[in-house]
């Protein structure tokens, strides 16, 4: 057996929150190398927000309520002022043991471009992805806040903040705007000044929040989404206050069930008071919560519409005909049982109608392979999910825009 | 196969853990007690880097003669490692997941020679990476 002495080794250090992004994926990056002829966009990541969130609150147009924002970023130890911060956000790094969730709090230094950009860059790299959506996490609960105003107010200053400041930066990321829902004129306005900036491909609407989506004073705003041929994405989110939850006494618990309890409530509406009959051409994404419920919903929609059509007149179709119509994003992909999972992909029309997400840096983010290594799929079937479906719907160019994985592993900082 | 030497058995920090890299292979040793094991760097979930993660005790819910529960406390007896990327825990001193026995960490042949500790390094570990599936939750190959 040959032998090697100690000076042929490197050590490897305990990945932290100061680890560079490219180091703590760069066994993501060694999958990628088998990915290079692949096209690769990302529909929902998400970026460490506390080291610019004083930057949103400056672009808030109301004099007082940036008042109030800037007055609060005064205070030692905070970042994220105005926000509704809910019960569990600080449980998801699972208490130290999944850091970058935590927080990603590498050096950037010799970057050029705003720390959100860089983080979001390398992330794409490392992982190989083309295309990034990206999109501030505290935010996601925006929707609960008890100050519609407030909720209005930052989101317009997050979409002007994105357009001003980082898409301009890099080609590569895109957005999709933050409705503010709860003020349905706030909305659309949002909708009017920004749907047709540079880099904007489709507009959120975040589901945790207790808002029907059928409501008659969403119509305008649906009518003009659908105007612009662009998507609207609802993602989901948890929030541990919701009355239900507070039976659960643990955060794995609240978290499997809050994310897809509020997309089966807002798919429900949607399909049950014909939406998709309304407006045909609206195309829907439904964003991280994963696809198990989807089978679900499906089959207890048509059992019970077929004995209650008159409390969904104007379907035309069963209801999961409706819904094998929308998109879906992958993540967080049930794995644990591929029979059931293969089912799934069927429903769905994954073929067509999946699109990869990877949720970086969140704790139960999915590489680029969770989907290549999917043992039912053809190889067409996989190019579709991880990128050309979505290119197809955010008519984005299929174009490699990415560094060879090869050179993003001999780059990174444990190495270099 | 290449033996590598990682240092003296006596100098390794008790309760310890190295993780070294050679070629682009790298493999975690762990010592807990005087007792040193050792594992491909890599996690059966999804090719994580599972060896350069957080060790912790492992968490263990109490539970009285009556079956009521007296809370959550850190073992005395068992140590994990919690890979990075998902937070799943492996007991370092079995390599296997403490929720789910069957899935377990690669071991890597771990050896004290004339007081020198040698590991095997081990081969194909880059194609694992690659090739890396969560699907299986059952032992890994």
């Amino acid at each position: 057996m040959q032998q090697r002495t100690v000076k042929d080794v490197r050590e490897l250090q305990e990945i932290t929150i100061k680890t560079d992004t490219r180091d703590i994926l760069s066994h993501a990056t060694i999958q990628a190398e088998g990915l290079e002829d692949y096209f690769l966009i990302d529909i929902d990541a998400h970026v460490t927000e506390s080291s610019f969130w004083n930057e949103i609150i400056d672009l808030i147009d109301n004099d007082v309520i940036r008042q109030m924002g800037q007055a609060m970023m005064m205070r030692p130890g905070t970042t994220t002022a105005l926000l509704n911060t809910q019960p569990g956000t600080l449980y998801q790094h699972v208490f130290g043991r999944i850091p970058h969730q935590a927080v990603l709090a590498e050096a950037v230094d010799g970057s050029e471009s705003h720390r959100f950009t860089e983080l979001a860059r390398r992330s794409m790299d490392a992982m190989g992805i083309d295309y990034q959506v990206v999109f501030p996490t505290p935010m996601l609960v925006l929707g609960m806040h008890p100050q519609e105003e407030i909720e209005a107010a930052i989101g317009r200053a997050y979409n002007r903040w994105l357009i001003e400041r980082i898409l301009p930066e890099d080609e590569r990321i895109k957005g999709l705007l933050y409705l503010p829902f709860n003020s349905p004129e706030a909305a659309m306005d949002i909708v009017r000044d920004f749907g047709n900036a540079k880099g904007v491909i489709g507009f959120t609407v975040t589901c945790t929040r207790n808002r029907p989506v059928h409501h008659n004073q969403y119509m305008k705003l649906y009518a003009m989404i659908e105007e612009t041929g662009k998507p609207l994405a609802f993602h989901s989110g948890f929030h541990w206050g919701d009355p239900s939850f507070l039976q659960l006494n643990r955060f794995i618990s609240m978290h499997a069930i809050s994310f897809v309890h509020y997309s089966l409530i807002h798919l429900t509406n949607w399909v049950i008071n014909a939406l998709p009959e309304r407006f045909p051409k609206l195309k829907l994404v439904w964003v991280e919560s994963g696809l198990a419920w989807i089978p679900f919903i499906m089959q207890r929609l048509d059992h019970e519409f077929m004995m209650r059509v008159c409390e969904a007149p104007n379907l035309k179709r069963l209801p999961s005909e409706y819904i094998r119509e929308m998109y879906f994003t992958s993540q967080p992909l049930e794995r644990s049982n591929m029979k059931l999972l293969e089912a799934t992909f069927d429903a769905i029309k994954a073929g067509t109608q999946l699109l990869f997400a990877s949720d970086w840096p969140h704790w139960d983010f999915d590489p680029p392979s969770s989907i290549t290594t999917l043992p039912f799929l053809s190889e067409q079937e996989k190019r579709n999910i991880l990128g050309l479906n979505a290119a197809r719907l955010f008519n984005l160019e299929v174009k490699r825009m990415r560094p060879r994985a090869k050179d993003v592993l001999a780059a990174r900082p444990g190495v270099a | 196969m290449q033996s590598i030497l990682i240092g003296k058995a006596a100098a390794f920090p008790n309760p310890g853990r190295k993780v070294v890299e050679v070629e682009g292979v790298s493999v975690g040793v762990f010592c807990r007690d005087g007792k040193f094991t050792a594992f491909e760097n890599v996690c059966p979930h999804m090719g994580g880097p599972v060896c350069q993660g957080k060790i912790i005790a492992r968490v263990e819910e109490l539970i009285a003669e009556d079956k009521t529960s007296l809370g959550l406390a850190f073992s005395k007896d068992h140590t994990n490692v919690a890979c990075p990327w998902h937070g799943y825990e492996f007991d370092i001193a079995t390599g296997r997941h403490q929720g789910n026995p069957r899935l377990r960490l690669r071991p890597v042949t771990i050896e004290v020679v004339d007081g020198d500790l040698r590991v095997t390094l081990p081969e194909g570990t880059r194609e694992r990476i690659a090739r890396r599936r969560q699907a299986p939750l059952r032992e890994v190959d």
